[in-house]
């Protein structure tokens, strides 16, 4: 792995008997891309947060470039881009001015943000939109602007937290090939999602968290196959016999609801064997994701 | 104190210079209720109850009510200009637009928004007298050039209010809240601290009373300054507001820091 660009070691946030974050620590190296998944609530924000110098933590360390967040917070957001969760662009400027407003926060001079800001509209497709009120942007161009905006200081490391919670799918994947493009450019990305194909997409490398700790870490098709294996059969209108069946193969079997869940060890010759047994069985045979990792180690009990 | 200042730094500016520029951008209705509003004043306590009450003793003159009552409304235009903008307005940039949490995530640390809020809120102050200065001139009811006083005053006047805003600011909840404070603390000072008549003719126990207030203060020393009558102890209020404005500031900087790292 490249000089690692942040490093967090036991990284605790407490809210009174809350803990959101208990002693979390990793690596991420420079040019990677790492995800961190989990359901809501499980500290991937408040993380992020520490991150950011937002929040103090409780205790523990973390770092960016070898510069403390605690000890030289201005230092740190210097190397950072920060795409946050909630839209927070200002209502009352139109989207070059708020580029402009913005990159005079960091003290640039206001030619070089001018030309950056020109420059990032054009990267994000939002050149025609120059002098329209932020009110009037729908909301994947918000997000567009918002990226831009996060990479004014031409940041070493970009920090996105949901980049595309809320967005439609072509808004979805306009973010993407942006954040792939970034990651060519050799630009650290940490975000946090919701959504395992964005994960699977875009990242070198996932972290599951919940309940305020790390369960797993790895590369997603590792971590799928190590977890869940290759394949996942659906099942649903079954009757006893069938389940009697399945549960006399090699595998993992679970039931939720209506739904019959089994993983099987070996998944190569589950199609036949179905079809010589149960060839009226509804089912569906599909290649395991992310998402079976994540519900399996998350369970499937709701988070509010 | 000097874990307070720690962080403090110009860069506040930064983030009162976007205050400015949003003020620029909305100027037109920005200019408009400080321009009109001691129109409004001078018609309906002026001319309305001027007409019954005529002439007003105040520090041994006489003279008519219309002149007394003038310097009052600059002064409560120096207090409700800065103290809604640092509780309603700072509340709105805070908790619905997020506009702090965008300009933390820049080098710019919680110090620099609470101080920028704070020196924008006086800003207002100094904007909203100026006007109100103009527009009463045009009526004739300033003398010169004792009342450019009114300038540096409501500067400091200004950082009073903006920082009590804040210090409600920063124990408010949601946007409704800020209705007890009004009736409370803001509304009292508005009535009792010498706009509409001196508090020389209340009775003995409001008196002291309506000179804790900063209000009683400020118009006292605004009225020397316009009416170009520098008599009494100003000096004790100058140095009252100016003690009251770093008192408040730090106190602010304090709570809304806590108020906004959680």
């Amino acid at each position: 792995m490249n000089p690692a660009a942040i490093i967090a070691r036991e990284l605790t946030k407490r809210y009174g008997e809350l803990e959101a974050v208990r002693s979390v620590s990793f690596e991420v190296g420079s040019g990677e891309v790492v995800g961190f998944l989990g359901p809501n609530g499980a500290g991937k924000t408040t993380t992020v947060r520490m991150l950011c110098c937002f929040l103090p933590p409780t205790s523990g360390t973390a770092s960016i470039h070898g510069l403390d967040v605690r000890e030289r917070p201005r230092d740190v957001k210097w190397l950072l881009g920060v795409c946050p969760q909630e839209d927070n662009l200002d209502p009352d400027f139109d989207v070059l001015k708020n580029l402009l407003v913005y990159g005079r926060y960091f003290g640039l001079p206001g030619r070089i943000v001018r030309r950056r800001a020109l420059e990032l509209l054009e990267f994000v497709a939002l050149s025609d939109k120059t002098h329209v009120p932020v009110q009037a942007l729908s909301g994947g161009m918000k997000r567009r602007l918002i990226l831009a905006r996060a990479l004014l200081n031409e940041p070493r490391v970009l920090i996105l937290d949901e980049p595309t919670t809320g967005l439609d799918p072509q808004a979805r994947h306009a973010i993407w090939t942006r954040i792939r493009s970034l990651r060519a450019h050799g630009t650290t990305v940490l975000l946090t999602t919701h959504y395992m194909e964005e994960a699977t997409q875009l990242c070198d490398r996932v972290v599951v968290m919940d309940d305020g700790k790390i369960l797993l870490e790895g590369a997603p098709l590792d971590l799928v196959e190590r977890e869940v294996g290759r394949t996942v059969v659906e099942a649903w209108n079954y009757g006893e016999e069938f389940v009697h069946f399945m549960r006399a193969l090699p595998g993992r079997l679970e039931e939720v609801g209506d739904r019959l869940y089994f993983y099987p060890k070996e998944g190569d010759h589950i199609e036949r064997l179905f079809e010589e047994r149960f060839p009226h069985q509804e089912r569906l045979i599909r290649r395991a994701t992310l998402e079976d990792v994540f519900l399996k180690l998350t369970g499937r009990a709701l988070r509010d | 104190m000097r874990a307070i200042l720690r962080n403090v730094s110009l860069r506040s500016l930064r983030v009162w210079r976007r205050d400015l520029d949003v003020y620029l951008t909305n100027w037109k209705t920005e200019f408009l209720p400080p321009l009109s509003e001691p129109v409004l004043y001078v018609f309906a306590f002026g001319l309305g109850l001027g007409s019954l009450i005529h002439t007003i003793h105040y520090e041994g003159r006489e003279l008519t009510y219309l002149r007394f009552m003038a310097p009052g409304i600059v002064a409560v235009a120096i207090m409700f200009w800065s103290y809604f903008e640092t509780t309603y307005s700072s509340f709105v940039r805070m908790y619905y637009q997020r506009t702090f949490d965008a300009i933390l995530a820049t080098p710019l640390l919680v110090e620099d928004v609470i101080l920028g809020e704070l020196l924008w809120g006086a800003t207002k102050a100094v904007i909203a007298s100026t006007i109100m200065l103009g527009m009463l001139a045009l009526l004739g009811l300033v003398t010169w050039p004792s009342a450019l006083w009114v300038i540096p005053l409501s500067a400091v006047a200004g950082v009073l209010f903006s920082a009590l805003g804040l210090v409600v600011t920063s124990v408010t909840k949601n946007i409704s809240s800020f209705n007890l404070p009004m009736f409370l603390m803001i509304m009292p000072m508005f009535m009792f601290s010498g706009t509409f008549f001196p508090v020389s003719i209340l009775p003995k126990w409001a008196l002291v009373i309506a000179w804790c207030l900063p209000l009683t203060h400020v118009s006292y020393l605004v009225r020397a300054a316009v009416l170009g009558w520098p008599r009494g102890p100003l000096a004790v209020s100058a140095v009252y507001v100016a003690v009251l404005a770093v008192v408040l500031s730090a106190l602010a900087l304090r709570l809304m820091k806590r108020r906004l790292i959680q």
